[in-house]
């Protein structure tokens, strides 16, 4: 099978923005899951629609809404680009963006049920040993819920090389810019006579796509073990 | 060593209203479950802010109208029932957790050593025995150089075996750390045996309070401790042990046969008498089975709602608590100040209310 070099651009691009979406996402995902599960504060059930929404909204519509906000006539796009230089629209960080959004609920929720099953009890027993609270978060928390981190990351990052609605939306399909290897396969196949090559870069994806998933059910396996303390 | 607790409480249709102090030794805070004790000391740990509460340990304010300080800087160690050891953590990196923090170890060696797991230290918690985490949990809490040690029914989870097993740690750790201690239990036999004083709740209020040798043979605490368990603590001292098993030891009155008494000669130990093994007589009864017969002169009488009555006896500077039926206190004609016998059959005094290394003399201050 030979693959042109449009197919090796396109899936450098799609671990390009899937390693940089998950680094961006992960620090935030950890933070929100944390207030979700364990604070309580007004606008709580807001926010945790709001992670949700990218969820259950069509892809396409979260693009076209970041094209509006994130746009370079946008408002965030505009203060972006005059502020830090940084343009989003129809550029690989566009597509970055968009697979933040879109990976962004399902390393909250992985995370959250992770720091759900951390009995606050031990926390407690932490706070009577002289942790304050940033420390018992540090010391206890985070540890516990590693494996859970892991496993929202993998899952992110599933979903930020796979992204495609909200990203060809928002970003368009440029070959060697914004084409990731969703895009290109797309584009392929829209060819007559391109399956042959679109069938490389679907096995790609395949293989991608289990050995996410297989070292996420690895991973969560073993926050359940962690926790038990074995 | 001062800690005072003035608080109150509201948790759905549970109201709590105690104030009570506890100084040097083992305080006891005693009561059914419900009672709210567990409350109490979550708000001396700072883990729960009481509706109104005024907290002060050894004149420093930990709880007032304004003042809440956290619990990391409270200096309290905290023994739950559950063991709460960190999962994730090692036995020693359990009892070194406090050190992060800037607590001082001074005593690690003899901790370790006290509570017998030095060779746990490798160990993960979940490898461990109920009794082991617990003495583990006892260690870590130590370790925090804490200035109260509170303990929240550390034995409550674990069986009979395992109590057992961790009891005469308790008794160690009362005999030489000199750390103040708040004890919630719900077992009278672990408060007779560890207990200097008690503090008793019942709905929600303090019922009554002060020196356990005092609130035990108080006949108006029977019906709050329980008509089963409630019983006098006498301190007695151990003469010989027979080669039949049979020990004799010294009280105030005379001397008792007992089975069972795993102390050395010499020892003062604690006896919890129980009130309903505690037979009367009004002449010296002879030809009975039961070898421990003490004179004593009733020093009062309470007779409650029920059909039974709480008789306090002296017996040579001793207090018994007998409990009897109000019928036999109108037949026999019991009046305060009449003098009797008092019999206690030798297998009266359960072995795990003997406790080998408690000394007579109250735990003194740091």
């Amino acid at each position: 099978m030979s693959v042109d070099p449009a197919g090796w651009d396109a899936l450098r691009l799609s671990l390009l923005v899937g390693v940089v979406a998950t680094l961006i996402a992960l620090p935030l995902a950890i933070w929100v899951a944390w207030l979700l599960a364990r604070r309580d504060f007004w606008g709580k059930g807001a926010l945790n629609a709001a992670v949700h929404l990218p969820l259950v909204l069509p892809p396409v519509v979260t693009g076209y809404l970041l094209l509006i906000a994130f746009g370079r006539t946008g408002p965030a796009g505009r203060f972006l680009e005059s502020t830090f230089g940084l343009v989003l629209a129809f550029r690989w960080t566009g597509a970055v963006l968009a697979a933040v959004v879109m990976g962004f609920p399902l390393m909250v929720r992985a995370i959250r049920l992770a720091i759900e099953a951390v009995d606050p009890k031990i926390e407690d027993a932490a706070r009577t040993l002289g942790a304050p609270g940033h420390a018992v978060f540090r010391t206890v928390t985070l540890p516990l819920i590693l494996p859970g981190i892991l496993a929202g990351g993998v899952m992110g990052f599933a979903k930020a090389i796979g992204e495609f609605g909200a990203t060809i939306t928002f970003v368009a399909n440029i070959p060697g810019e914004t084409q990731t290897l969703p895009s290109a396969i797309y584009a392929l196949l829209q060819v007559p006579g391109g399956e042959d090559a679109a069938i490389t870069l679907v096995l790609w994806a395949c293989a991608l796509a289990f050995g996410a998933v297989a070292l996420s059910e690895w991973l969560a396996r073993r926050v359940a073990k962690r926790i038990a303390g074995t | 060593m001062s800690l005072a607790v003035a608080l109150t409480h509201r948790a759905g249709t549970f109201a709590l209203d105690v104030a009570f102090e506890a100084g040097p030794g083992v305080t006891a805070l005693f009561g059914r479950s419900g009672a709210g004790k567990t409350t109490i000391v979550n708000a001396v740990a700072g883990l729960l802010r009481p509706d109104q509460a005024q907290i002060t340990l050894n004149g420093r304010v930990f709880n007032d109208a304004k003042t809440f300080v956290p619990p990391h800087k409270r200096r309290i160690g905290y023994v739950f029932q559950d063991a709460r050891l960190f999962p994730h953590l090692s036995v020693a990196q359990n009892l070194d957790y406090a050190a992060r923090f800037g607590a001082k170890a001074n005593a690690r060696a003899q901790i370790i050593d006290m509570l017998g797991i030095g060779a746990l230290l490798t160990r993960g918690p979940a490898t461990l025995s109920g009794g082991e985490k617990q003495r583990v949990a006892l260690g870590r809490a130590l370790l925090s150089d804490p200035e109260v040690l509170l303990m929240d029914e550390p034995l409550a989870a674990l069986d009979g075996a395992r109590k057992a097993e961790i009891l005469p740690y308790l008794d160690r750790l009362k005999r030489d750390s000199g750390v103040p201690v708040l004890y919630v239990s719900h077992a009278v036999d672990e408060v007779a045996r560890l207990a200097d004083h008690m503090v008793l709740l019942a709905d929600g209020k303090v019922a009554r309070a002060g020196p356990l040798f005092d609130v035990m043979a108080d006949p108006a605490t029977v019906p709050l401790i329980g008509v089963r368990e409630a019983g006098a603590v006498l301190r007695a001292t151990v003469r010989e042990h027979g080669k039949d098993g049979i020990s004799t030891l010294a009280v105030a009155g005379g001397t008792l046969s007992l089975m069972g008494v795993d102390a050395p000669v010499g020892a003062v130990v604690r006896l919890h008498v129980l009130a309903q093994d505690v037979l009367l007589s009004l002449d010296r009864p002879t030809g009975l089975s039961a070898q421990n017969i003490l004179p004593v002169t009733i020093t009062a009488i309470r007779t409650g709602d029920g059909p039974g009555a709480a008789i306090a006896l002296d017996a040579s500077g001793d207090t018994l608590l007998a409990r009897v039926t109000a019928r036999a206190v109108t037949g026999m004609g019991l009046a305060e100040g009449q003098q009797l016998f008092a019999i206690l059959k030798a297998t009266s005094v359960a072995q795990n209310a003997i406790s080998g290394g408690v000394t007579s003399a109250p735990t003194p201050a740091p």
